[in-house]
């Protein structure tokens, strides 16, 4: 049995011997990527289990354990975790918790000390946190996030973005239900056994299975009906976790829609940009900026990659890189909103507004403070310029409920539909039929809600 | 064409229109549906038997209740927003916009210039169901409310945010005195203010305004308070006929387009279509046996104060009053604590009249047999109740209550309070309130949530709740403010659970609030080992049951639970030991009159409305203000206040001209640490600079169109009216930077500003259109790094203004020279005042926020109140230099949260202060910050109260928790 061993500020550390016996517990927060990472973890000898468990007890937790205005993230990831710790399937003093920690103006990069405490009042102060971060916050040493581990979960990263992208373009259309979700469980499969051999961690290796990837999820047979299309952006977890938003994706195809979910390496180039921009406008060490600028071209040469890869199919739409979306935004926010989504949500709206994906739903927490300025702040502006824009925010948390959400999305569906309808008819070169309730002051539709 | 018919389920009615091939109607029909929905629906639809019976018909379902019934009956669905927008282009084309209010939801419809449709957020709440909460606080009918509001003669004002905050605002008014027109009428204002301010969000309503929905057409004064809020001529306010069933007409021009049914078969799916009892979140039955009831209440009952016989009783008695938010409770007990008589009931609206009422009773019935020997009043009304009876004493709610429960068992260690309006729960320590939780206004709703609730379902309280007890599958409603709570009901309808199983959630909801937003345990153990449990709602053995149940522990709640306030008032009164009771004998009771009336002060700025209340024999009490300057006193003035001296030293930086020219400054959000610097920086430069005005609610008010989210906290809502002052100033160049990092004071791990106060200019920039006409600036700089300030603000007013850099780096030099002095001479103020207090045997309180807290406006008066009980007010910044690092249980890594946490560890270290925490209603770090404040104070031995504070500015609360820490410093003092 691996003894508590505390570090110098009374932390409890993961060691060597915590490694051997202990699980790990993880959130899920986007299910192909980091069901791909857990994987890489396995490899490197942790025992890691990847939660999906998705009930009202979660949240429960969460109440519990948490301050009830925390943003509902951490109220859902912590609820989850304790959830876990006394479901019965572990041993408590056999499990340990794997959080990130990003840093940033944020509250929520109190997450881990928000679960900490969370630990303490619940009679688990001996269950140890270990943090996953790039900034070597809080080290652990049963736990060393190793190069190969690094590139495993970058790689993990474009690989994720690139299934996602495709399957969501896919399954929509799929003319056998499931075929979409089967090619996504053999590509995580595959791609992560591969990983074994680290020689495979190699750019020119990753672009040769991004083109195998491509062109399996290509030979999918589909039916192409246009459908609305409706992007999804937001605050991180929010976004992309389907505990966070009411399994936002499976209601929007239900609608019988495609969600267009912007991928995550948008979000890690972001993050390393803030470095750079925050020499640039406060000052600091030069070196800092030089180092962060090689790691975002590194990753934005990965993206790049992708976005060819998909190109090659005319059938897939590719997403525009980081460097476009930097440009968008220019005249609504500066570089230096970095805290949360930071700018970045801005320029994800206007990229998906301006590459006809002009519905959106924009989450977040209730109360989220940056999203108060790049999400909700900027909607306004954002239809101003771009008046085919239909944009609604909805807010996530334990006491909203899932028919007033789903109604306000209706409500920004309906005026969609009509917007395709009449884009279609315009196509086809007739003039929109005029039903009753369609009328034209509707067809120029665009909706808000508060 | 075939009859189109278009059914509207809303929250709590449902509307159907039938139309034919004309678009003529032929039949509508407005009902409330009692949650029973798709019943309803049905049996509206049997009612157009005549009209339809054999026809193929054209259906559509919309409304927010609809969207459930649609999916299990298998019927279209249109959403309703666009239905509106469909009838509206139809019947009334011209139209520019609609204002439509429904029972929980809100939406504007703009026309012109691109359509726009909106809804409020989930925060927002409701407006019919909104009205009908506040008639049954005013124990009227809502038309009633509607004829009431006719004779109004002046408005209050109201928070207009939600429901629950509204109340806050409506029920010290009325305990007051204030007149029930005059709050009929406030409340349609606040309704309107809620609907212009929340929905228009940077447009203004103009034009051709139309009206839809049963509130606007059932509510004259309502109409009316649109109307003149919107100043709207005669012919651009159109209230069709058919307002209240627009939507559903809406529906039916929508369903033309769709296949037809025949009207039997649109029957018999609404009728025969079994929902899947499916309700996804259910929990244990209360009780699952009348054997386990009986044996519940036997327990419990046996808790109890002996009855006595007023009318054959012989000797001493002594009367507690507790004018309570809604009830008004009152007792008269033996020496021993024998209950002589008592009274329990809804104040309704006036707790004068049922005071002098009772009195009369009890003196009618008494006749010489008794004497009073002692009279004591506490809660909300206290004030009123004790000028206007001349009562011995008046105690804070807390201490009443700790007495009472004492009697029942001396070693008690917890007492939970549940009111009509409020939640009350303190940690009991060596006899005396030790730590005191009250419900935020955010939880508030508590027992007389359920009350409405009942009457909304058709019940009487006693009936709802027991319906409760026995329910088999009570539904989880989740623990939150009663506006969500409306939508989890409105969830649990739509999976199909039954008013029993609703009204044992309700009561496990209350509950779980209390446990985990209020107290915040997480288990039953940090209670305490003696709970007494009291206050009206826990008469309610649902709610007992499910707090039992909750917690795993059996609690004491004594049969007289809802009188324990009164009774804890009794026993205090008979403990002042007085000879005889100054209250107003037989005599003087014959001759009691009383009339209010209300006025401005007009004495400060505060401009506070005054209620007057007159008792006859030239007995006055005023009531409504927030310093005692109308009382013809000025206590307050004297003692040392730094928020006083910080806030006046700020409003003295005048610009001075010079040569190139205004530059304006919005004085709001970090600018109230940053002004000295930016002040000296720009005066250096030769700018004059101008500060906007003074934060009010008018300052407010005037730039609430432009705040496109509205769970935002107050002080960033207030930037958009600094921005409207400084732009009715004529200025035309506004600095405000984007700041991110603050000061790095070196007491955190880093050195952030909140996100709301580092990114604000850019949503102020996005969403006020008039800063498109004058020069905006909002560059990013850090503060933080000197030099490198310099360097970037040389480069940038070269670029923006062409100054030489050697003036730039002059002001630089005199802006941070400015800006340390400042600092400086806040902290030697401290310590002065700090001195003084200390000459002067006066407790000091470290009223610790934000900077931006000294706005009066924000604060509302808090630190001139906690002045007036003779206590001397510093800040954070006063004292938190002198802590060293220390690292945090949390992230530390804002420096306005830094000093916080350091002021509170510097506060352990001083036997005489005690640390306040202002709390903006809607700061995410707060939650954050409270927690960890809360520890360090309470591990340090320390007391901690927290006041959360919004655009409320009543402070009948905040007074509450301020006179409990005063009882509980005095009993720390005692007990040493």
């Amino acid at each position: 049995m691996a003894e508590l061993v505390y570090d110098k500020d009374g932390r409890l550390l993961f060691t060597k011997e915590m490694k051997e016996e202990y699980t790990l517990l993880m959130p899920q927060m986007l299910p192909v990527h980091f069901n791909m990472m857990r994987k890489c973890m396995e490899m490197n000898g942790y025992k890691v289990d990847m939660l999906t468990s998705n009930h009202r007890g979660i949240v429960d937790e969460g109440l519990k354990y948490v301050h009830n205005d925390t943003c509902y993230p951490a109220l859902l990831v912590i609820g989850q975790l304790i959830d876990a710790i006394e479901s019965g399937k572990y041993d408590p003093h056999k499990v340990g918790l794997l959080i990130t920690q990003t840093g940033g103006g944020c509250r929520a990069s109190n997450y881990i000390h928000l679960l900490r405490k969370a630990l303490v009042k619940a009679g688990y102060d001996y269950v140890p946190v270990v943090s996953i971060n790039l900034s070597g916050l809080e080290k652990n040493p049963g736990f060393s996030f190793t190069l190969t581990l690094i590139r495993q979960f970058v790689y993990s990263i474009v690989y994720g973005d690139l299934i996602v992208l495709l399957a969501n373009q896919c399954r929509p259309y799929e003319i056998v239900k499931g075929t979409t979700d089967q090619k996504i469980h053999e590509w995580e499969d595959r791609l992560t056994n591969e990983f074994k051999d680290t020689s495979t961690l190699r750019y020119k290796k990753v672009v040769e299975n991004m083109e195998l990837i491509a062109s399996d999820f290509a030979s999918i047979p589909v039916n192409r009906v246009p459908k609305v299309r409706v992007g999804v952006v937001g605050e991180i977890y929010i976004k992309y976790s389907p505990l966070g938003n009411n399994n936002l994706e499976e209601f929007l195809l239900s609608e019988d829609c495609e969600p267009v979910v912007p991928g995550l390496l948008d979000f890690v180039i972001f993050k390393i940009n803030n470095r750079v921009e925050d020499v640039g406008i406060y000052g600091g060490y030069k070196l800092k900026k030089v180092i962060a600028g090689a790691l975002q071209k590194y990753v934005e040469k990965c993206q790049q990659a992708l976005i060819d890869v998909v190109k090659k199919h005319p059938q897939f739409r590719a997403p525009e890189p980081f460097s476009h979306l930097h440009e968008l935004v220019k005249g609504y926010l500066g570089y230096g909103n970095k805290m949360g989504e930071g700018w970045l949500l801005t320029g994800e709206m206007l990229e998906l507004v301006k590459s006809g994906t002009p519905n959106i739903v924009c989450t977040q927490p209730f109360g989220c403070l940056p999203n108060h300025v790049a999400g909700k702040g900027m909607i306004r502006k954002i239809k101003e310029n771009n008046p085919q824009a239909n944009i609604v925010a909805i807010d996530y948390d334990p006491g909203a409920t899932r028919i007033n959400q789903e109604n306000r999305i209706k409500l920004m569906l309906a005026n969609a539909r009509i917007a395709l309808e009449k884009e279609l008819s315009k196509e086809e070169g007739q003039y929109p039929k005029q039903s009753q309730a369609g009328t034209s002051a509707q067809q120029t539709a665009q909706s808000s809600i508060g | 064409m075939d009859m189109r018919v278009g059914i509207d389920i809303g929250s709590t009615t449902v509307k159907i229109a039938v139309l034919d091939h004309q678009d003529q109607i032929l039949f509508k029909a407005y009902e409330r549906h009692y949650s029973k929905v798709r019943e309803k629906a049905a049996e509206m639809l049997h009612r157009v038997e005549n009209l339809l019976k054999g026809h193929q018909i054209h259906v559509a379902v919309t409304g927010s209740a609809g969207l459930g019934v649609a999916k299990t009956c298998n019927l279209e669905f249109v959403q309703e927003v666009f239905a509106t927008a469909g009838a509206i282009d139809h019947f009334l084309p011209d139209t520019d916009v609609v204002v439509e209010l429904g029972g929980e939801d809100a939406k504007i419809i703009f026309f012109q210039g691109g359509l726009e449709e909106r809804m409020n957020g989930t925060c927002a709440g409701g407006t019919g169901a909104f009205i009908d909460q506040m008639a049954t606080l005013l124990a009227v009918t809502p038309d009633e409310l509607d004829k009431l509001s006719e004779g109004y003669e002046k408005i209050y004002s109201i928070a207009s945010r939600c429901g629950v905050f509204a109340k806050t605002d409506i029920q010290p008014l009325l305990n007051q005195g204030a007149r029930k027109e005059d709050v009929a009428a406030s409340i349609f204002q606040a309704v309107v203010n809620q609907t212009v301010a929340g929905l228009a969000q940077g447009r203004r309503i103009e034009g051709k305004v139309v009206f839809l929905g049963g509130p606007l057409f059932f509510l004259k004064g309502l109409r009316k308070r649109f109307v003149e809020t919107l100043h709207l001529s005669p012919e651009n306010a159109i209230f069709p006929e058919n307002a209240d069933c627009f939507v559903s007409i809406g529906a039916a021009l929508y369903s033309g387009k769709l296949k037809t049914l025949s009207y039997e078969e649109v029957l018999s799916l609404l009728e025969n279509s079994t929902e899947q009892v499916s309700i996804q979140n259910t929990l244990e039955p209360l009780f699952s046996s009348q054997k386990e009831y009986e044996d519940f209440q036997k327990r419990h009952n046996s808790n109890t104060v002996p009855q006595m016989d007023l009318a054959t009783y012989q000797g001493d008695a002594y009367l507690g009053v507790d004018a309570g938010s809604t009830t008004t409770k009152l007792v008269l007990i033996t020496p021993q604590g024998g209950l002589l008589y008592s009274y329990y009931a809804s104040n309704q609206g006036n707790p004068v009249a049922i005071v002098e009422q009772e009195l009369k009773k009890i003196y009618e019935t008494c006749d010489d047999r008794v004497t009073i020997k002692g009279s004591a009043v506490t809660g909300y009304g206290e004030d009123l109740i004790k000028n206007a009876f001349n009562c011995d004493a008046g105690l804070v709610e807390t201490v009443a209550h700790l007495k009472a429960a004492q009697h029942f068992n001396p070693d008690v260690d917890f007492i939970l309070d549940i009111g009509g309006q409020d939640m009350k729960c303190f940690k009991i320590r060596n006899g005396a309130v030790d730590s005191i939780m009250l419900n935020e206004a955010c939880s508030s709703g508590c027992g007389s949530f359920i009350e409405t609730f009942a009457k909304a379902l058709g019940y009487s309280i006693a009936d709802f709740a027991k319906l409760g007890l026995f329910a088999k599958h009570p539904v989880d409603l989740g623990s939150r403010c009663t506006v969500f709570m409306n939508s989890s009901v409105k969830q649990a309808q739509k999976e199909g659970a039954g008013v029993d199983d609703i009204s044992a959630g309700l009561s496990i909801s209350v509950v779980k609030n209390a446990i985990y937003k209020v107290i915040r345990v997480a288990s039953a153990s940090d209670l305490g080992r003696h709970v007494v449990v009291q206050g009206g709602t826990f008469l309610n053995d649902a709610v007992l049951r499910s707090f039992e149940k909750e917690l795993g522990v059996e609690v004491i709640r004594p049969t007289i639970a809802g009188l324990m306030g009164a009774f804890g008032a009794a026993l205090y009164a008979r403990d002042l030991g007085k000879d005889r009771s100054d209250l107003l004998s037989a005599q003087e009771l014959k001759e009691f009159s009383y009339t209010s009336k209300s006025v401005n002060c007009g004495l400060c700025g505060n401009n506070c409305h005054l209620t007057i209340n007159q008792f006859g024999g030239g007995r006055r009490f005023i009531s409504g203000n927030r310093c005692e300057r109308p009382l013809g006193k000025g206590k307050a003035k004297d003692i040392p206040n730094i928020y006083q001296y910080k806030y006046k030293r700020l409003r003295e930086l005048k610009g001075v001209p010079g040569k190139r020219g205004k530059i304006g400054l919005p004085m709001g959000l970090n600018m109230y640490e940053n002004l000295p610097f930016w002040h000296a920086f720009f005066t250096k430069l030769g700018f004059e600079v101008v500060l906007s005005p003074e934060s009010s609610r008018e300052l407010y008010a005037k730039g609430q169109y432009t705040i496109p989210s509205d769970t935002v906290c107050y002080p960033a809502k207030l930037m958009h009216g600094h921005i409207e002052g400084l732009l009715d100033d004529g200025v035309t160049t506004i600095f405000y930077p984007c700041m991110p990092y603050n000061f790095n004071e070196h007491k955190g791990d880093n050195n952030y500003n909140c996100p709301v106060v580092a990114y604000y200019p850019e949503l102020l920039d996005a969403n006020i259109e008039k800063l498109k006409h004058v020069r905006f600036l909002m560059p990013y700089f850090g503060l933080h790094r000197p030099k490198d300030f310099t360097k970037r603000a040389v480069e940038y007013f070269g670029e923006q203004f062409g100054i030489p850099a050697r003036e730039v780096k002059e002001a630089s030099k005199a802006a941070y020279d400015a800006y340390h002095q400042w600092l400086e001479d806040i902290r030697q103020k401290g310590q002065e005042y700090i001195d003084y207090a200390r000459a002067h045997n006066m407790p000091i309180i470290v009223l610790s926020g934000r900077p931006y807290h000294i706005d009066p406006e924000i604060n509302h008066g808090i630190d001139q109140m906690i002045a007036s009980f003779g206590l001397v007010v510093i800040s954070e910044d006063c004292v938190a230099h002198h802590m060293p690092y220390q690292a945090q249980r949390v992230l530390n890594q804002w420096t306005y949260h830094s000093r916080l946490y350091s002021a509170a560890r510097y506060v352990l270290t001083q036997p005489d202060m005690q640390l306040i925490q202002l709390v903006s209603f809607g700061c995410g770090i707060d939650a954050i910050t409270t927690d960890e404040v809360r520890d360090i104070l309470e591990k340090g031995g320390k007391l901690y109260t927290q006041l959360k504070i919004d655009e409320i500015n009543n402070l009948g609360a905040v007074k509450i928790r301020i006179r409990s820490l005063l009882a509980a410093m005095q009993a720390r003092k005692e007990a040493k």
